[in-house]
C-alpha cells in the first residue's frame, strides 16, 4: 500500500528584505518578495528520502496561502514532491496560526495521509507551534523537532535534541513530524525537476470547499489580536575603534565602565 | 484576585530560572498558581512560595518522562480545569511551546508565544513581542478564550515575593492519546560547568573567524573570565567547531542578556533574531563593513586572535 506523505509548506516574506506590517497590522507581503519557507525545505528534503525508502510513496505538498504562495509549491514540486494542494480564498487574510491549524487539518483530511511533516518553524512567525497542534486536532501522535527521522514497518522513529536531553522518540503511523535544520542540507532542484514540476497537478481549494465558514478564520475570526506594532528604535550609534595594539585593553575600559568587569 | 496558572520548568525539582521571572510576571495579572509535573515537588515548592506562588499543583507519573509532550497536556489541562485561570503562562522553551498550543486548542483559546514582557490590561493581560528579528516590537492580547502566553527566558528579573505556596496533589487522568509517542531512551546533556546559554548575564560568541574547533578556546577563556555562557554562530556549528546546542539565532537559542559579545561573526539577520535584544552589545570583527557593527555599543575592528586574548587577561588582571 501507497506511504501518503503530506509536506506542510508555508510562503513567507524575504527575511533578508525589510519586512514590514501592513495598516491592519498583519504582514506586509506586498513589500517583500516571497519564498518557499527555507525550513520548509527541510521538509520537503526528509519527505523525498523517507518516500526513498518506502516501496511505494505519494508526496503532496499542501499550502495555505495567497496567490503568490503557488511559487513555493513549485519549488517542492520541483525539488520530487509528486502533486500540490493549495488552499487560498480571500476571507484568509490575517489567520492567525490557530486559524490556519483548522484549515491545514480539514486540507490534510481531504488529502487522506499516513505522515504529515513539517518544517520547525515559519522564518516569518516563528511560533513553531503548528506541527503539535495539528497533532492535536488530527488526534495523531506528535513526533516533532526532529534532526534526523526515518520510517519503517508503519512506524516513524527519530531523534529530538531538546534544551536537557537528546530523546529517541517512536510513534505508530498515522504520525505528524516536524523536522530541524540539522536534518539534512535541502536537495536543490534540477532542471529535470524543474520542467517536471510543471507538469504535476496544483490543485486549488476554498474555504467551502473544505466546509470552514468565513467567520471561524481570518483577522476576524482569529484567537489573538495585535493592538500595536512599532519599529524598534534604531539603537544609538556604539563607538568603533579600530584596534592598532590596544583594542583588547580599550574594550575592558568600556566593559568596566558599563560595570561589568 | 484572580489566579493565573505558571508551567513549571524544572530538572528533578531544581526550577529554572525563566519560571521564577515568569513567577514576577504572573502578579502584574494575578495570584500565581504553580503546575508542577514529575518529581521533585517538594524541593521546588520553597523555591516557587518564595516567589510568589500561592499554591503549588503537583503530579508525579512515569507518563510525563516516558511519553513526548502530551501527558503534560493532559496535566495541564486537569489543572485549568481546577483551577479556571484568568492566564496561562508557560516557558518559552521547545517543549513548552508545544504544550502551550495543545493546551489552547483544548480550551478553545488563543495563544500568544515568545512574549518579552507582560502587563496587566482592561481586556486582559498585554504581550510584548519581538518580532521579523528584533526589526518590530508589538503588542498583542488573546481576544478568544483564556489567554495562554508563553515567555523568553530574561523577560523579567525574578523578585522574591513570598507566599503559601501549599502544596496540593493534582489529580490527572491520562487520556487514551498520551501514550502516542514513546520516548524510547534520553540521553541528558553533558553540563559544562558554564551558565545555561538562554539564562545567562552575559554571552560570548564565536563564528566562523574562529576558525576550527582547535581555536574556541580563546572563546572560553574570555567567557570564563566573566562567568559567562559561550554561544556560537550557525557557520561555526555547521563546521563541526562547536555542538548545536550552543547556537544562537532563528534555528538555535534566542538570548537576551545583558552583554553579549559577538566575535568573528558577521551579524547575518537569522544570527541577529536570536541576539539582537540583547542590553549591551559588542562586537569583534577584522572587517569594518561587518552588519554585526550597526547594533554594537561598542566594536573593535580588528582580528580576534589579537583583541580577545588581550581582552581576557585584562578581565583577568582587574578581577584579581
Ligand atoms: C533558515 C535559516 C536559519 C538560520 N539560522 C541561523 C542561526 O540560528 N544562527 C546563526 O548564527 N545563523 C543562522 N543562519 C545562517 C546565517 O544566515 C549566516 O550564514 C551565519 O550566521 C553566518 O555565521 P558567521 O557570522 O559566523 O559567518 P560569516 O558570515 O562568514 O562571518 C564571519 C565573520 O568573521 C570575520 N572574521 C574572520 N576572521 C576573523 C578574525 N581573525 N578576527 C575577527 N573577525 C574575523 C569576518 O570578517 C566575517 O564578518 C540561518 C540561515 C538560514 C537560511
Ligand atoms: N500557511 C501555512 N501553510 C502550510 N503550512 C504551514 C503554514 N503555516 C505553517 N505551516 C507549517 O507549520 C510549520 C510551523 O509553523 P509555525 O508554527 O507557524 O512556526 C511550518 O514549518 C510549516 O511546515
Amino acid at each position: 500500500m501507497s506511504l501518503r506523505i503530506v509536506v506542510c509548506v508555508k510562503y513567507v516574506p524575504d527575511a533578508t528584505g525589510d519586512r514590514h506590517f501592513a495598516e491592519d497590522l498583519t504582514t506586509d507581503r506586498d513589500a517583500v518578495d516571497g519564498l518557499l519557507s527555507e525550513l520548509d525545505e527541510y521538509a520537503v528534503e526528509q519527505a523525498l528520502q523517507i518516500a526513498d525508502e518506502a516501496d511505494d510513496a505519494e508526496i503532496t505538498v499542501l499550502t495555505v496561502g495567497p496567490e503568490d504562495a503557488k511559487d513555493a509549491l513549485r519549488k517542492a514540486l520541483s525539488m520530487g514532491a509528486d502533486k500540490a494542494v493549495h488552499v487560498e480564498d480571500d476571507d484568509l487574510h490575517g489567520t492567525d496560526a490557530l486559524g490556519t491549524s483548522v484549515v491545514l487539518t480539514k486540507a490534510i483530511e481531504h488529502i487522506g495521509y499516513d505522515l504529515v511533516v513539517c518544517g520547525m518553524a515559519s522564518t516569518d512567525g516563528t511560533m513553531g507551534v503548528l506541527p503539535a497542534i495539528l497533532a492535536e486536532r488530527l488526534g495523531v501522535p506528535q513526533v516533532t523537532l526532529l534532526s534526523e527521522v526515518s520510517v519503517e514497518d508503519g512506524k516513524v522513529t527519530g531523534r529530538r535534541d531538546g534544551d536537557t536531553a537528546t530523546e529517541q522518540l517512536e510513534a505508530a503511523l498515522p504520525a505528524v513530524v516536524s523536522v530541524t535544520d540539522q536534518s539534512g542540507e535541502a536537495r536543490y532542484p534540477s532542471f529535470k525537476g524543474i520542467m517536471a514540476a510543471k507538469k504535476k497537478p496544483v490543485e486549488s481549494l476554498d474555504l467551502s470547499d473544505l466546509g470552514i465558514e468565513a467567520g471561524e478564520v481570518g483577522l476576524e475570526g482569529a484567537w489573538t489580536k495585535v493592538d500595536d506594532a512599532s519599529p524598534r528604535p534604531p539603537r544609538t550609534a556604539g563607538t568603533i575603534v579600530k584596534d592598532e595594539g590596544e583594542g583588547g585593553k580599550q574594550l575592558a575600559e568600556f566593559l568596566a565602565g558599563q560595570k561589568f568587569v | 484576585m484572580a489566579e493565573v496558572l505558571v508551567y513549571v520548568d524544572h530538572v528533578d525539582g531544581a526550577v529554572r530560572k525563566p519560571t521564577l521571572e515568569l513567577l514576577t510576571l504572573a502578579r502584574r495579572v494575578g495570584e500565581p498558581v504553580a503546575v508542577h509535573l514529575g518529581p521533585g515537588a517538594d524541593s521546588a515548592a520553597a523555591v516557587l512560595a518564595e516567589h510568589g506562588a500561592v499554591k503549588v499543583l503537583t503530579a508525579d507519573a512515569s507518563e510525563f518522562a516516558d511519553y513526548l509532550v502530551v501527558p503534560k497536556v493532559d496535566a495541564l489541562e486537569a489543572a485549568y480545569q481546577a483551577v479556571s485561570p484568568a492566564a496561562v503562562l508557560v516557558p518559552s522553551s521547545a517543549e513548552g511551546k508545544e504544550i502551550a498550543a495543545r493546551l489552547a486548542v483544548r480550551i478553545g483559546s488563543g495563544i500568544i508565544t515568545d512574549a518579552v514582557d507582560l502587563e496587566s490590561g482592561d481586556e486582559g493581560p498585554v504581550a510584548t513581542q519581538s518580532v521579523f528579528a528584533a526589526a518590530f516590537t508589538t503588542k498583542s492580547r488573546v481576544s478568544k478564550g483564556t489567554p495562554v502566553i508563553t515567555v523568553k527566558p530574561n523577560s523579567a528579573a525574578p523578585e522574591a515575593a513570598p507566599a503559601a505556596g501549599t502544596v496540593e496533589q493534582l489529580s490527572v487522568s491520562f487520556g487514551e492519546k498520551s501514550t502516542g509517542t514513546k520516548v524510547v531512551s534520553r540521553t541528558p546533556r553533558e553540563s559544562t560547568g558554564r551558565p545555561e546559554l538562554t539564562e545567562a548575564a552575559i554571552v560570548v560568541s564565536g563564528g566562523r573567524g574562529v576558525n576550527g574547533a582547535e581555536n574556541f578556546h580563546v572563546i572560553e577563556e574570555l567567557a570564563d573570565s566573566l562567568g559567562a555562557a559561550v554561544g556560537a554562530s550557525r557557520a561555526a556549528v555547521d563546521a563541526g567547531w562547536y555542538p548545536h546546542s550552543n547556537q544562537v539565532g532563528q534555528t538555535g537559542k534566542s538570548v537576551s542578556p545583558q552583554l553579549y559579545i559577538a566575535s568573528g561573526i558577521s551579524g547575518a539577520i537569522q544570527h541577529r533574531a536570536g541576539m539582537q535584544t540583547s542590553k549591551t552589545i559588542v562586537a569583534i570583527n577584522k572587517d569594518a563593513e561587518a552588519p554585526i557593527f550597526d547594533l554594537v555599543d561598542y566594536g573593535v575592528v580588528g582580528d580576534l586572535f589579537e583583541v580577545v586574548p588581550q581582552l581576557t587577561e585584562e578581565v583577568k588582571s582587574r578581577k584579581g
